[in-house]
């Protein structure tokens, strides 16, 4: 039985290794070569275009302190409400038809909630005794806003734009299910054929670029907020210790 | 509202097809929940033994974390890519995708939970006489309940919206109807998907809602006085 079912595996993994080593399955319409530039392109879109949307309505409430309501419904219905039931959803409505224009508007709805509860937290949270100082320094209000509020919440805004960038990536996989030709193609067309071989170079793509989208966001981090580092390092706890509190990612 | 209104297979909600696949409807119900409360019920097990460990060991917080964020970064769909050539479509599959999706925000907020109760009061109960376990049972765990709970609410909330993509599984649930919907190009199963799981949701959050007042009964007098 143990050796049944390790033969499964050597055997799943050996259709695996045949898919993706047969040169046919990497090019044209439907090959790995085009879904994959198919699925970045979508993510990065939606991710902007939401980024767009979110974050100058968070920053402004952010900055006069109010609308923390909003904030955690925003992100309260977004974890609710399923996201393949949005993709569905705007299938059925014949002005958006079926492939890319559901699944990208989908995408940059499930992408609004965590980006914009990130950077209303992160603006609002920023120490009352700095802002005062920066006041009784003289600035204006804009000034607090860009030289005081943004930098510090901008570890958070980061830790925003990740959530939601990792999300998309997940849920464009989805797209496939509406007829969008992505990488998740090879999951659905792995599944209806019995193929497992397509099947598991479907996951191991996806996981490998949503992991590949988790680790940029973690770089950008550092790189945009190095302050952040030297004060882990002198064991002085971070500003944000509510980044994990925050924020959670909805389903994907 | 006219279309809400309209009663053809052409309207937003046909409702006559609501009417007629009320039984069908009750069984995606019951799939729906019996999913959720297994997967959620099996990861609060496996989180409080990974929380166990981790407030015994501290050194392995960040290892676990890591590993379950691991876990839940990778999007379901490619985990039951991952698991259906190896445990095959099923029970089995769906359940281990949606375990493993609750362990980071689960495990996450048990540690917390516990981290957050005051050295004040752990001295207190120490002044008390309360010996370590009697301590960690009924001052510890209790104060770290809320947080406890919020986790559970998150988690659960997250795996009723996962268990949709479940029917790819072929393990029912509302995702049968979105899937359904989808497939023919009609809008009724669709939408009943949606809406069905959203008030699944919803009320799994409410009851936990309860369920808190319930175990907290300190938090509510101290919001009256």
């Amino acid at each position: 039985m143990v050796q049944a079912r390790h033969r499964g595996l050597m055997h799943t993994l050996s259709l695996f290794w045949h898919y993706v080593t047969t040169a046919n399955n990497w090019w044209g319409t439907t090959g790995i070569v085009e879904r994959t530039i198919a699925h970045v392109r979508i993510s990065v879109v939606a991710t902007f275009v939401a980024a767009a949307i979110a974050l100058p309505p968070s920053v402004a409430l952010g900055h006069v302190r109010k609308g923390g309501l909003l904030a955690v419904s925003i992100v309260n219905i977004g974890r609710a409400i399923p996201s393949l039931a949005i993709i569905a959803f705007l299938t059925t409505l014949t002005f958006f038809g079926f492939g890319y224009r559901p699944t990208l508007v989908a995408l940059i709805v499930l992408a609004i909630p965590p980006i914009f509860t990130n950077a209303y937290t992160g603006v609002r949270n920023v120490d009352r005794d700095i802002v005062e100082a920066a006041r009784g320094m003289g600035m204006t209000s804009n000034e607090v806003l860009l030289r005081v509020e943004m930098p510090s919440a901008l570890p958070l805004v980061i830790a925003g734009l990740r959530i939601s960038a990792v999300q998309v990536v997940a849920t464009a996989t989805l797209g496939a299910i509406v007829a969008f030709e992505c990488l998740g193609s090879f999951i659905t067309e792995g599944i209806a054929q019995q193929d497992d071989g397509k099947l598991l170079t479907g996951a191991v793509l996806v996981a490998v670029l949503a992991l590949i989208t988790d680790g940029f966001f973690i770089l950008l981090q550092r790189a945009l907020t190095p302050w952040m580092r030297r004060r882990k390092r002198r064991g002085i706890a971070p500003v944000t210790a509510d980044i994990d509190v925050a924020a959670t990612a909805a389903a994907h | 509202m006219t279309a809400l209104l309209a009663n053809d297979a052409n309207s937003l909600v046909w409702w006559s097809w609501v009417r007629g696949h009320t039984h069908e409807i009750w069984l995606a119900t019951g799939q729906h929940f019996r999913l959720t409360v297994v997967a959620v019920l099996i990861g609060f097990l496996l989180s409080t033994l990974l929380a166990a460990v981790v407030l015994r060991f501290r050194w392995t917080y960040g290892p676990i974390l890591s590993a379950a964020n691991i876990l839940y970064t990778i999007p379901s769909l490619a985990l039951f890519g991952f698991l259906i050539p190896i445990t095959h479509l099923g029970f089995r599959t769906a359940e281990i995708g949606l375990v493993s999706y609750t362990l980071l925000i689960l495990t996450r907020n048990i540690v917390t939970g516990i981290d957050g109760v005051s050295v004040a009061v752990k001295e207190s109960a120490d002044g008390m006489g309360f010996t370590r376990w009697r301590r960690f049972l009924s001052v510890d765990l209790r104060l770290a309940t809320p947080a406890i709970i919020a986790g559970v609410r998150i988690a659960s909330v997250t795996t009723v919206g996962l268990v949709t993509i479940t029917a790819l599984v072929g393990e029912g649930g509302y995702g049968v109807f979105i899937l359904d919907g989808i497939n023919r190009r009609f809008t009724t199963p669709t939408v009943v998907g949606a809406v069905c799981s959203v008030a699944l949701a919803v009320t799994l959050d409410v009851t936990f809602v309860l369920i808190e007042r319930l175990l907290t009964p300190w938090s509510r007098r101290g919001i009256a006085a």
